[in-house]
């Protein structure tokens, strides 16, 4: 029977995927992350779960780690943040290229320096091109619900593709809340048990890893590719399963109060809640803004996109990364390039805020749904802005 | 005591005829390291999983879609064959006390080159073995970066010219004396170490076969002639590792629960190392002087050894 409990996001993550029966989990210490792990190694010492927690001394060897179990058919669970992620990324491309359905959870922390352990999205940023499945969690409920689904997503035959959940360092990691946790029979009758297409034994001779010339590595990116894109469609198949057995609705895009909105803003994360309550002020202040929350990174929905800001005159695009000296923000280019080819496509402002743990107040998403009504009648010289820059 | 006994009785007919590393792979002609490889497969057997290091034994046995490997095989990336073989052994273990694969002992071994053990993957080497996995980690020591062509690394000997420490007319090659990583693999420990060649086959077959029985960590250090990175003719490969041993260079040892044993028959007094560098053209800018700082070195190396056969005991000899 579902419970509601209340409990800091951290340890209901380990307790999510505890109830997924995990096989090996392969962890190093960094904040803000280390509760997961710390949680899970406490569920393990007492006996409720049978798995190997491997105490690895790198994030590069916790990766590797878990590629290996992974490749013998466990089910596999590790948890970083920021220089951790770092740290794993020259495994990060070889365990999709791999199609190991390994399960990250990202505590989103700064990339250094100056060092920095608050939050923004500048680690998962940096390795969004890396062929993994990415969702952005908003609040403890969807945590807990997105490690669950993960499992079978990343692990359907369909797929086959690692997949990490995000969830902002101490803006959720560290924050109590109320959730609602399904029993191990709910988990158990949504979650099958996994069965590897192929896996490490003497029983079945498999060669794993192996070189790719030129001759067959194009073709190697093209198949990376289509099953992210493919993957797409078994993410929905399993969202759709998950509202009918525990009631909560997933969907890449989620809206709210968009409908006649001349202005949109998009968040992703943590910040999700805040909006939506700057919102309910908008509409207070009779202002029509809606808002976006993206939970679905990758693969990118282009589509659910362009249909989500058909009338929209101006969008307004948070992003929680720097790309330096690029074009815009990470999220603010990858949604410019989706509608780029839209007749009807709103006018895009970009704000970069919220790095390195600064706040994002209610306020602040007042003041950028204020910048652009501004925009509609006078178009901002630059692509984007770094908000909020004391001293400019 | 020995774990397994008489294993001087380890005899040609013994060998598994079985083929675990195939011919077709595309190493180059007198590869001592694919030959090493060979005989640590047949002295495995079948119920094994290998994991590799990136670097030349997976380039020249993996190209797809071809591969030389009849056991289960995983390659990952350059730093990391050990900690993937903690995935490995980790998985194989809980995996089997649930019940989802058949209750049987299968062994992990990790493999890799000197620069993806004693440089690059010697962090993920020492987690792996400190934390005691029940895995065999084997370093084939060509002594450089052979794969990427010839860089030195931290296994490459004082002396030998490299493409990134080369001889010239300021410099004899490289100036820092080899890193003995089998002393660090001891102090870490592990019960089982040893040191083997391919030129001497069936001692590197007994002490793999040792090491798979260890349940828990061990460690092979196996040097592998390279013709192409030595500057030596590939029908000398046999004759090269038996002169490093012979010379003291390489002596053959085994490191059993703290007890030191040379494991091969020693000539009563070393052969001047000058035989073993003069048939190598890495060597052959050294001068007299230069051979002779790495004869004192030699000799001072093997005494130190053999003062560890002497005077060290079995751990077990030390609980009073």
């Amino acid at each position: 029977m579902t419970k509601r409990v209340g409990m800091e996001i951290a340890f209901a993550a380990a307790e999510a995927a505890a109830l997924c029966r995990i096989d090996v989990i392969a962890a190093y210490p960094i904040t803000p992350n280390t509760h997961i792990p710390e949680h899970l190694s406490d569920i393990v010492a007492d006996g409720r779960l049978d798995a190997e927690f491997i105490c690895v001394e790198s994030e590069h060897s916790a990766l590797s780690a878990c590629c290996g179990a992974s490749g013998v058919g466990a089910r596999v669970f590790t948890a970083t943040s920021s220089q951790g992620l770092m740290f794993m990324g020259e495994v990060i491309p070889i365990v999709s290229a791999m199609r190991l359905p390994v399960v990250m959870a990202i505590g989103n922390r700064a990339l250094s320096g100056p060092i920095n352990i608050w939050n923004d999205h500048s680690d998962i940023m940096w390795q969004r091109d890396e062929g993994w499945i990415s969702l952005f969690a908003s609040n403890g409920q969807e945590v807990v619900d997105m490690i669950i689904q993960s499992f079978k997503i990343a692990e359907h035959r369909d797929v086959m593709l690692p997949l990490n959940i995000n969830l902002d360092g101490f803006q959720l990691t560290h924050v109590v809340e109320p959730m609602l946790f399904p029993d191990q029979g709910e988990v158990d009758r949504f979650l099958p048990e996994y069965k590897p297409y192929a896996a490490l034994h003497p029983d079945h001779v498999v060669s794993m890893g192996t070189l790719g010339l030129p001759e067959i590595f194009t073709e190697a990116m093209k198949a990376k590719d289509m099953a992210l894109i493919n993957s797409k469609k078994v993410i929905l198949k399993i969202w759709k399963e998950w509202e009918e057995q525990f009631g909560r609705k997933y969907e890449p895009i989620e809206a709210y109060k968009t409908e006649g909105s001349r202005i949109l803003l998009l968040t992703m994360g943590s910040m999700d809640e805040t909006a939506e309550a700057a919102i309910d002020e908008l509409h207070k202040r009779k202002i029509s803004a809606g808002l976006l929350k993206l939970k679905l990174w990758r693969p990118f929905p282009s589509e659910e996109l362009r249909k989500a800001v058909k009338g929209a005159k101006v969008l307004a695009v948070m992003d929680r990364a720097v790309s330096f000296g690029g074009a815009s923000g990470p999220v603010g280019a990858e949604i410019r390039s989706a509608l780029y080819d839209e007749p009807d496509r709103p006018l895009i402002i970009n704000e970069i805020i919220g790095l390195g743990g600064r706040d994002v107040t209610l306020e602040d998403f007042i003041q950028i749904a204020e910048k652009a009504a501004m925009a509609e009648k006078k178009k901002p010289k630059e692509a984007y802005e770094i908000y909020g820059v004391r001293g400019s | 005591m020995n774990i397994v006994e008489n294993f001087d009785l380890y005899a040609p007919r013994l060998v598994d005829k079985e083929e675990y590393f195939s011919v077709g792979h595309r190493a180059c002609q007198g590869c001592g390291e694919a030959l090493a490889i060979r005989l640590m497969c047949k002295a495995l057997g079948k119920e094994t999983v290998i994991v590799n290091a990136t670097g030349c034994m997976e380039v020249i046995s993996s190209m797809y879609p071809t591969t030389a490997w009849k056991l289960p095989w995983i390659h990952v990336a350059f730093p990391n064959s050990a900690s993937v073989g903690s995935g490995v052994e980790a998985g194989l273990k809980v995996l089997r006390r649930k019940g989802k694969i058949p209750d049987r002992d299968i062994k992990t071994v990790s493999i890799g080159g000197d620069g993806g053990t004693v440089d690059i993957g010697l962090q993920a080497l020492s987690g792996a073995m400190e934390r005691g996995h029940d895995l065999l980690y084997v370093c084939f020591d060509n002594e450089a970066y052979m794969n990427t062509g010839i860089q030195r690394s931290g296994a490459t000997p004082f002396g030998a010219s490299t493409t990134t420490e080369p001889a010239g007319l300021a410099s004899s090659g490289k100036k820092a004396w080899k890193k003995n990583v089998t002393e660090i693999m001891v102090a870490h420990n592990v019960p089982y170490v040893a040191t083997a060649c391919h030129s001497y086959p069936f001692d590197l077959m007994n002490k793999v076969k040792k090491a798979r029985k260890i349940k828990g960590p061990s460690y092979i250090h196996c040097l592998s002639v390279c013709p192409t990175g030595w500057r030596l003719p590939p029908e000398l490969t046999i004759t090269a590792g038996r002169l490093a041993v012979e010379t003291g260079v390489f002596p053959l040892y085994e490191v059993e629960n703290g007890k030191y044993r040379i494991t091969v028959e020693m000539p009563e007094k070393l052969r001047p190392v000058e035989d073993y560098i003069k048939i190598q053209g890495r060597f052959r800018h050294l001068s007299a002087d230069e051979i002779e700082m790495i004869q004192e070195k030699v000799i001072q190396e093997y005494n130190k050894l053999l003062d560890k056969v002497n005077n060290l005991h079995s751990w077990s000899d030390l609980k009073e």
